[in-house]
C-alpha cells in the first residue's frame, strides 16, 4: 500500500472524528435552546414549584451546561446513551428496534435505487441527446419537482385505496415471509426511490458525459473500441469519484430525512421517533437521534471520499 | 496502381453553438500512395486535423461529412456503416494524437492500453500482444522496454508517452498511420529523439502515413509530400523539395518567410553599456512547497540566478520545460516571492512580493502571459480590459480614458471598433495583442514576455514579434523575452541566457548563438532546432550519452 494513500485516508478519518465532535457540541447546544421546560411537561398538572425544583435537582438540570455536555459526551463514548426523560427507559433500548427498521428500509431502498440510478445515468450519458435520454431526463425533472408527500399520498391512493394491492400502513413487525415483506416495503421504497434516485441519475449522467469528452475516450474510439467499451473501460473508472459522492449524499438522506414517508405510511422508524421526542422535550432521545443521523451522514461521506482517494490512479504504485 | 488513400472532394460541416452550419472543409482532394508519408500543413483552424480524422471515418462531435469520398484501400469510409469503420480503426489505420499525455487513460497501466487494440479486434492473445509491444518499445528506443508498460501514464515523461502512443498505434499492424502534431508539445531536444524513432519505424514497416503539423521544418524531416491547407482548402501540393524551394502559392511563401531568421539590429549597444541597467537580478533563489531546514524551498525552481537588462535592450531566456524560465518571470514580477536574492529596477531594490510594491514600481514593470485565453477576463469587453490599468495607474476616466484606449489599440494594430467585443470573439493573435495593449496601458519601462508567441501560429507569431520591435522603437521599452523557441528569441533579443534545471548555464550575445555556444547543453539545444532541410535529421548526431 502506498504510504501516501494511508496518510490521506487516516487524515480523512481524523477530519471525520473532529467533525463528529463539533457536531455533538452543536447538537447539545441546539437542544438546550429548545423552548419549553421538560420538567413542567413531565409533571403536567402536578407542577408545583417545589416538585419542579426537586425534579430539576434530581435530573441534574441545574448543573452548568458545559458540565451536562461533558457528562453526556463521556456517556456517549462509553455507549451509555442516557435515560429517556419521558418514560424513564434507557434510550438505547428505545432506539434499537427503530434503528433496525430504518436501516432495513434504507437498505432495501438503496438496493433498488442505486443499481437503477447508475444504469439510467450511464445509459443516458451513452445515448446523450437521443429520445431515450430526453424521456429519462424530463422524467427526472418531473419526479424531482413533485414533493415526496405528494408521491407517497398518490401511491397510497392508487395502490391501497383504488387497486387494493398493498396495505396503506407498513407495520414492519408483522413481516413473516418474503411476499409479506415485499407488500410492506413496496410503497415506502417506491416513494423513497423517486426521491433519492433523481439526483444520483443526474450526477452520474453528468460525470460520465464529462469523462466521455476526454481525449483518451476519443483515443479509444480511434482504436476501434465499441461505445460500450469506451464507457465501461475508459470513461466510468475515471468518473468514480463524483458518482460515489452523489450516491453517498443521496443515501445519507435515507437515514434522517425520511420523516414524511415514515409518517404517511406509519412506519416505525427512527425519524418518527425523533419527532415524537421533540414533542415531549425528551432531550436525551433527541440528542441521540441527531447524533445517529450525523454519524450515518459522516460515515457515508467519509466512505465516498476514501473511495475517491483509492480510485485516484496517481496515488497507485 | 491504386493508391492507398484517395480523398475526393471532401466536405465537412460544423455546427456552431448558435446552431449555424459552417463548412469547414470545402472540397479537399489528395492521394497517398503505398508507403508514402504526406504532410498536412496549415495554421490552426485550417482543417488539417479534421481531414486526418476523416481517414478513420471519425468526425468530432458537431461535425458531419457532407460530401465526397474517403477511400482507404479502395473502400469508402464515408459510406460504410459504423460497425465496419470500428473494425478498420486500429487495424488498417491508426492514430498518434497531439497530446499523448491526454490520450492515455490515467487509471490504466500503459501496457493494458497499448495492447487494447489487439484485444478489441482479437488479433492475438494478450501474451503475444505483450511480447510484440515490448518489441515495439525497443524499436522506438524507449528506456526499460521490458517494464515500462507496467507504469501508469503519469509516471513517464512527455516524450516517452508520445513514443508509447506510437507503439499503441503500431501494435495492430496498420497500413496507414496518422500523426496529429505528435511533437508540438515537446521540447526541441525531446522532439528530435521522437522524430528519429518515428522515422525509423515508419521506414521499417513500409507504412503509409499522414503527418499533421504546422511546423514546416519538422515535416521536411519525415514527409515525402506536403499538402498546404488554409481555410479548409488545399492551397498547394507537391514533393517536399518543391514546396521548400519553389513554393508558388503566396500563403506557402508566407509560411516559409516566417522561418527565415530576421537578424535583429540591436539598439546602440555601446551607448547602453555606459548606463546603469534598467533591471538587474542578483542571486535569485525561488521554488515551490514549504521551506526546508536549510531555508530552501522543497522544490527548487531557481537556483542562484543572476542577470541584467540594459535600458532599451532585450534579454532572451531559453530552456526546456521545467528549466525555471517562467518561474524567473514570476519571481521578478513578485508573483512568486523569491526566498533570497534581489530584484533591482533602475538600481532600486524591489520588495519580493508584488503586493508590497508601490504603484509606481508596479507600473514600470509589466508582465504578459503565455495564454491570452486565460489571462483576459472573458466577461469584460476589450475596452474595459485595456482601460482598467489606465484608471488604476493614471487615474484616467471618461473621455480621456476612451481616447487613450483608442491610441493603445492603434499601437497594437487592432481596429478601434474591437473595444466593444469580448475576448472570446477574437482570434488567438488578436487576444495576444489585447494582452500586450493592457501591459502597455500602464506605461511600463520593462515588459516580461512569458512565452507570448508559443500558442500562436508561425505567421501570426512573426507579426507579433514585428509589433514588439516597433513598440520598442517608439516607446523605449526593454523586454525580458522568455521562450523555448530559439528562432523567436534570436529575432528580438540582444543577449540570450540558457537555463537548465533552474540554473543559468550560459550567457551569449544573440548573434553568436549559432556556433558560439560553449556549454554542451546549449550546444545540444541549438543543434536540436529543426532546419528547413530534408537531410537535417539524419545529419544530427544522437544525443550524447553524457547528458
Amino acid at each position: 500500500m502506498n504510504p501516501q494513500i494511508v496518510r490521506l485516508v487516516l487524515g480523512r478519518l481524523g477530519v471525520a472524528l473532529v467533525t463528529l465532535l463539533i457536531v455533538s457540541f452543536v447538537v447539545f447546544a441546539a437542544t438546550q435552546m429548545l423552548p419549553g421546560d421538560v420538567v413542567e411537561i413531565l409533571l403536567g398538572q402536578a407542577a408545583t414549584p417545589e416538585a419542579v425544583a426537586g425534579l430539576r435537582e434530581a435530573m441534574h438540570l441545574n448543573d452548568p451546561a458545559f458540565l451536562q455536555y461533558g457528562r453526556w459526551l463521556i456517556g456517549l463514548a462509553q455507549g451509555d446513551l442516557g435515560m429517556s426523560y419521558a418514560n424513564n427507559l434507557p434510550v438505547a433500548g428505545m432506539i434499537g428496534g427503530r434503528l433496525a427498521n430504518t436501516l432495513m428500509l434504507a437498505a432495501v431502498t438503496a438496493a433498488v435505487a442505486v443499481p437503477v440510478a447508475l444504469f439510467l445515468g450511464i445509459t443516458t450519458a451513452m445515448h446523450r441527446g437521443s429520445v431515450y435520454d430526453r424521456i429519462v431526463t424530463t422524467g427526472i425533472v418531473a419526479v424531482i419537482s413533485v414533493p415526496e408527500f405528494m408521491i407517497a399520498t398518490l401511491a397510497v391512493l392508487v395502490f391501497a385505496v383504488w387497486l387494493k394491492w398493498l396495505p396503506a400502513l407498513s407495520f414492519a413487525n408483522d413481516v413473516t415471509s418474503l411476499a409479506e415483506m415485499l407488500r410492506v416495503f413496496a410503497m415506502p421504497v417506491i416513494t423513497l426511490c423517486c426521491v433519492i434516485s433523481a439526483q444520483m441519475i443526474r450526477m452520474t449522467r453528468a460525470a460520465v458525459i464529462d469523462a466521455l469528452t476526454m481525449p483518451y475516450v476519443e483515443m479509444a474510439l480511434l482504436k476501434g473500441a465499441s461505445r460500450r467499451r469506451m464507457v465501461m473501460r475508459h470513461a466510468l473508472p475515471n468518473a468514480i469519484g463524483p458518482i460515489v459522492n452523489a450516491v453517498a449524499l443521496s443515501l445519507s438522506y435515507l437515514l434522517g430525512g425520511v420523516i414524511i414517508v415514515e409518517t404517511i405510511f406509519n412506519y416505525p422508524g427512527i425519524a418518527k421517533l425523533m419527532v415524537d421526542a421533540v414533542a415531549t422535550r425528551d432531550l436525551p432521545l433527541i440528542q441521540t437521534c441527531a447524533m445517529i443521523f450525523c454519524l450515518g451522514y459522516l460515515t457515508l461521506i467519509t466512505l465516498a471520499d476514501i473511495i475517491a482517494i483509492l480510485s485516484n490512479p496517481k496515488l497507485r504504485k | 496502381m491504386q493508391n492507398l488513400v484517395e480523398i475526393r472532394d471532401l466536405k465537412v460541416q460544423a455546427r456552431s453553438d448558435a446552431g449555424r452550419r459552417i463548412e469547414i472543409i470545402k472540397g479537399v482532394s489528395f492521394d497517398i500512395a503505398e508507403g508514402e508519408i504526406v504532410a498536412l500543413i496549415g495554421e490552426s483552424g485550417s482543417g488539417k486535423t479534421t481531414i486526418a480524422l476523416t481517414l478513420m471515418g471519425h468526425t468530432r462531435p458537431g461535425c458531419t461529412i457532407t460530401g465526397g469520398t474517403v477511400r482507404l484501400a479502395g473502400r469508402d469510409l464515408v459510406a460504410m456503416p459504423e460497425a465496419e469503420r470500428q473494425a478498420l480503426r486500429g487495424t488498417e489505420v491508426a492514430y498518434v494524437p497531439q497530446s499523448a499525455a491526454a490520450a492515455f487513460n490515467p487509471s490504466q497501466r500503459l501496457m493494458d492500453q497499448v495492447i487494447e487494440v489487439a484485444q478489441i479486434h482479437k488479433l492475438m492473445s494478450p501474451d503475444a500482444a505483450r511480447v510484440k509491444a515490448v518489441e515495439l518499445f525497443r524499436a522506438l528506443a524507449l528506456p526499460e522496454p521490458e517494464t515500462i508498460g507496467q507504469r501508469y501514464p503519469h509516471q513517464v515523461s512527455g516524450g516517452q508517452l508520445q513514443r508509447l502512443a506510437a507503439a499503441m498505434a503500431l501494435i495492430g499492424g496498420p497500413k496507414l498511420m496518422i500523426f496529429d502534431e505528435p511533437t508540438t508539445a515537446l521540447d526541441v531536444t525531446t522532439q528530435i529523439e521522437v522524430l528519429r524513432a518515428f522515422k525509423s519505424v515508419m521506414k521499417l514497416g513500409g507504412m503509409g502515413g499522414v503527418y499533421v503539423s504546422h511546423d514546416l521544418a519538422v515535416v521536411a524531416q519525415i514527409a515525402d509530400r506536403i499538402v498546404v491547407l488554409k481555410g479548409g482548402e488545399v492551397q498547394e501540393e507537391g514533393p517536399v523539395e518543391q514546396i521548400l524551394h519553389r513554393a508558388e502559392h503566396p500563403y506557402t511563401r508566407e509560411l516559409l518567410a516566417a522561418f527565415e531568421p530576421v537578424p535583429y539590429a540591436s539598439a546602440s549597444r555601446s551607448e547602453a553599456e555606459t548606463k546603469r541597467p534598467i533591471l538587474e537580478v542578483r542571486n535569485l533563489v525561488a521554488g515551490y512547497g514549504p521551506l526546508g531546514r536549510d531555508g530552501r524551498p522543497h522544490k527548487l525552481a531557481l537556483n542562484n540566478v543572476s542577470c541584467r537588462l540594459e535600458r532599451g535592450q532585450n534579454l532572451g531566456v531559453i530552456g526546456e520545460s521545467g528549466s525555471g524560465k517562467s518561474t524567473l518571470a514570476r519571481a521578478i514580477a513578485g508573483l512568486l516571492p523569491p526566498v533570497s536574492g534581489k530584484v533591482l529596477l533602475d538600481a532600486h531594490a524591489l520588495e519580493p512580493e508584488a503586493r508590497a510594491r508601490g504603484k509606481e514600481e508596479l507600473r514600470r514593470l509589466q508582465i504578459v502571459f503565455q495564454l491570452a485565453d486565460t489571462a483576459l477576463n472573458p466577461q469584460r469587453p476589450v475596452g474595459d480590459i485595456v482601460g482598467r490599468p489606465l484608471t488604476f495607474y493614471h487615474g484616467q476616466k471618461g473621455a480621456a480614458r476612451e481616447a487613450r484606449t483608442d491610441e493603445l489599440l492603434d499601437m497594437v494594430r487592432l481596429p478601434r471598433a474591437m473595444k466593444h467585443r469580448l475576448p472570446g470573439e477574437l482570434s488567438g493573435g488578436q487576444k495576444q495583442r489585447v494582452n500586450l495593449a493592457r501591459a502597455l496601458a500602464a506605461g511600463p519601462e520593462v515588459i516580461l514576455c512569458d512565452e507570448i508567441t508559443s500558442a500562436l501560429d508561425t505567421v501570426v507569431a512573426a507579426a507579433v514579434i514585428e509589433l514588439l520591435k516597433e513598440l520598442q522603437r517608439e516607446l523605449h521599452l526593454s523586454y525580458v523575452f522568455i521562450s523555448h523557441d530559439l528562432s523567436t528569441v534570436q529575432a528580438i533579443c540582444d543577449d540570450v541566457m540558457v537555463m537548465l534545471n533552474g540554473e543559468v548555464v550560459e550567457r551569449l550575445p544573440a548573434d553568436r548563438l549559432q556556433g558560439g555556444a560553449q556549454h554542451p547543453y546549449s550546444q545540444l539545444l541549438f543543434s536540436s532546432v529543426p532546419k528547413l532541410d530534408t537531410g537535417w535529421l539524419d545529419s544530427v548526431p544522437p544525443r550524447a550519452a553524457a547528458l
